[in-house]
């Protein structure tokens, strides 16, 4: 398959986001690796080229375009804003115990388009985007709301530091499990015995007793109700044709109303999505959806998947970010919420083209 | 020719050379200690190589050498996707050494990963940076904490003294191989959890390097 009918479909995907309204940008390829790091964490080493400038240190062959395109939205970007973008991503593909036969692509073009606006209707408008792009590959849509998820547990009735961890672990669904069973079961008290060891490296005694007050304090709490752990679990299960997920969801507000405020936004931007003539019966609403994508998702998820192939990643993906873009504007004392997604051209073309 | 790669010096050469005399094949250097060149009695058709133990996973995987001996994390470490380049055909039961997630014996709050993921989350709170962890085994380090889920760390590169960062104040915990936990206690650390891996010198055959049936054969000669 040639690069050039790779790029033709992707300048196919680029004028149909200009003809929303978008603006094209060219972010640069090298990037610079802390920013990356500080976000992703360690794990996008394993995944991104790292490499070094003598004068500008670690940089990141570019292993996606979101970072540099809210960067770049934040130093000089007017509001509203749309932006597309196409051009190679780079990424290792570090496999495990046995080499695969049929190893993916390192570097891929990615069609990508990002809207940065405080309008409710945001959501609905760049699903319906990547939905009538992608209309003739009949391609399997899924949706998914990761502040749902995250409100339903800021609801469970725990203390706040309980609260936060499993807020924090909500991406690393066996760590979260584990959370949930150890705060489901009677704490127990733990002894910390004084230790003759010195002292030594950059944490200090003070942080250590806090936490050690911490998880004092921790066995006074009583333990969560099986009734919560039920109702969390169901939440997640969900995961049904969106029509009927919004059903299960109002029926389970009704146990955990802290969710209705998400569910009735679930509800809007179906409801949006009909008005723009998609069938939202034939969308498949997972409430675990975001968990097991990129952790800076905070919001609407959504992934569009080839039938039949189930070893291939999306063909397209995005969701909301706002926390992301919130952290990146900090800087500049900038906030707004975001969202977009990317879809691969390559794989595009394996499927037969738009046309 | 079956060319055989085996640790040019040490304690790791000396048992290499005792495990295959063991089993009637005597390996020796020839001729002074600072050649490279060895020789084989009691197989034919076997070439010794003297390499270099880091380097010997490399030598495998292009098929340069048809046998190697050298720890199996050094093989996890450097060979990505290591089972379709080498097969192991035996443990050797020498060279033990367990790679190990370790931190300040001072965090009497600190016995196991769960713990070590609640700290690295605080710490980077408190500090603004993730905790660092100081390893040159960075692949496996890195799987093993990804496969844990463990957030919040990041790794740093130190290809010696590791167990002096903590003190240095360049890393908060460390990753590294240890035998016997001497140099760990030295430095005021305490081994937390599961070892990453448990790692001995093994005997290995390169899958790239063919001639498999010849190299069959000298294995059943040993005894494998």
């Amino acid at each position: 398959m040639s690069k050039r009918e790779k790029q033709a479909i992707g300048q196919q995907i680029l004028a149909a986001f200009r003809a929303a309204g978008a603006q094209e940008v060219a972010p640069d390829i090298l990037l610079e690796a802390e920013t990356l790091l500080d976000l992703y964490g360690e794990d996008i080493r394993a995944r991104a080229y790292v490499t070094q400038d003598p004068i500008r240190g670690e940089m990141m062959l570019r292993p996606d375009f979101t970072v540099p395109v809210v960067q770049m939205h934040m130093a000089n970007g007017a509001e509203p804003a749309r932006y597309c973008y196409l051009g190679e991503v780079f990424r290792k593909q570090d496999h495990g115990e046995t080499r695969p036969e049929h190893p993916r692509d390192n570097e891929y073009l990615q069609a990508g388009f990002e809207l940065f606006a405080r309008d409710p209707d945001a959501d609905a408008e760049v699903f319906a985007l990547f939905h009538d792009i992608l209309a003739p590959l009949r391609l399997q849509a899924t949706m998914g709301d990761m502040d749902l998820l995250m409100d339903a547990v800021r609801a469970l009735p725990l203390s706040g530091a309980r609260r936060a961890a499993l807020l924090h672990h909500i991406w690393r669904p066996r760590r979260f499990a584990r959370l949930l069973a150890r705060f489901a079961a009677p704490a127990e008290s733990r002894e910390f015995p004084d230790n003759p060891a010195p002292w030594t490296g950059l944490r200090s005694a003070d942080e250590m007793q806090a936490r050690i007050d911490r998880l004092r304090s921790d066995v006074a709490e009583a333990p969560l109700s099986a009734q919560w752990v039920t109702r969390l679990e169901r939440l997640f299960a969900i995961s049904a044709p969106a029509p009927e997920a919004l059903r299960q969801l109002r029926i389970l507000s009704a146990e955990i109303p802290d969710i209705a405020e998400a569910v009735d936004r679930l509800e809007r931007n179906l409801t949006a999505l009909s008005a723009r003539g998609i069938d939202v019966g034939a969308i498949r609403f997972d409430a675990s959806h975001g968990r097991h994508t990129m952790e800076y998702y905070d919001g609407m998820t959504f992934s569009f998947a080839a039938l039949g192939r189930e070893d291939w990643p999306p063909v397209a993906s995005g969701g909301r970010y706002d926390a992301l873009a919130a952290v990146l504007g900090q800087a500049r004392g900038r906030s707004i919420p975001a969202v977009g997604g990317i879809i691969r051209p390559g794989l595009v073309h394996e499927l037969g083209g738009l046309s | 020719m079956i060319r055989l790669g085996v640790p040019s010096k040490g304690r790791l050469m000396e048992q290499t050379f005792d495990w295959f005399a063991a089993r009637g094949v005597r390996l020796s250097r020839a001729g002074s200690e600072r050649e490279y060149a060895g020789r084989v009695e009691g197989a034919a058709n076997v070439a010794l190589v003297l390499l270099s133990a880091g380097e010997i996973p490399r030598e495998l995987q292009a098929g340069r050498i048809h046998l190697g001996v050298t720890g199996i994390d050094l093989i996890r470490e450097k060979l990505a996707g290591w089972r379709s380049h080498v097969e192991e055909l035996a443990p050797m039961g020498f060279g033990h050494a367990d790679l190990i997630l370790a931190v300040p014996a001072c965090w009497s709050d600190c016995e196991t990963l769960d713990d070590f993921a609640a700290i690295a989350r605080d710490f980077r709170a408190e500090h603004g940076f993730r905790l660092r962890i100081a390893t040159k085994y960075h692949r496996l380090v890195r799987a093993w904490l990804s496969a844990e889920e463990v957030a919040d760390y990041q790794l740093v590169d130190s290809q010696g003294a590791t167990e002096g960062t903590v003190a240095n104040l360049t890393a908060e915990a460390i990753a590294d191989i240890t035998s016997s936990g001497e140099t760990l206690r030295a430095n005021h650390l305490k081994v937390i959890g599961e070892p990453v891996l448990q790692s001995q010198a093994t005997l290995l055959r390169s899958v790239a390097a063919g001639d498999e049936g010849e190299v069959r054969d000298f294995a059943a000669l040993l005894g494998i």
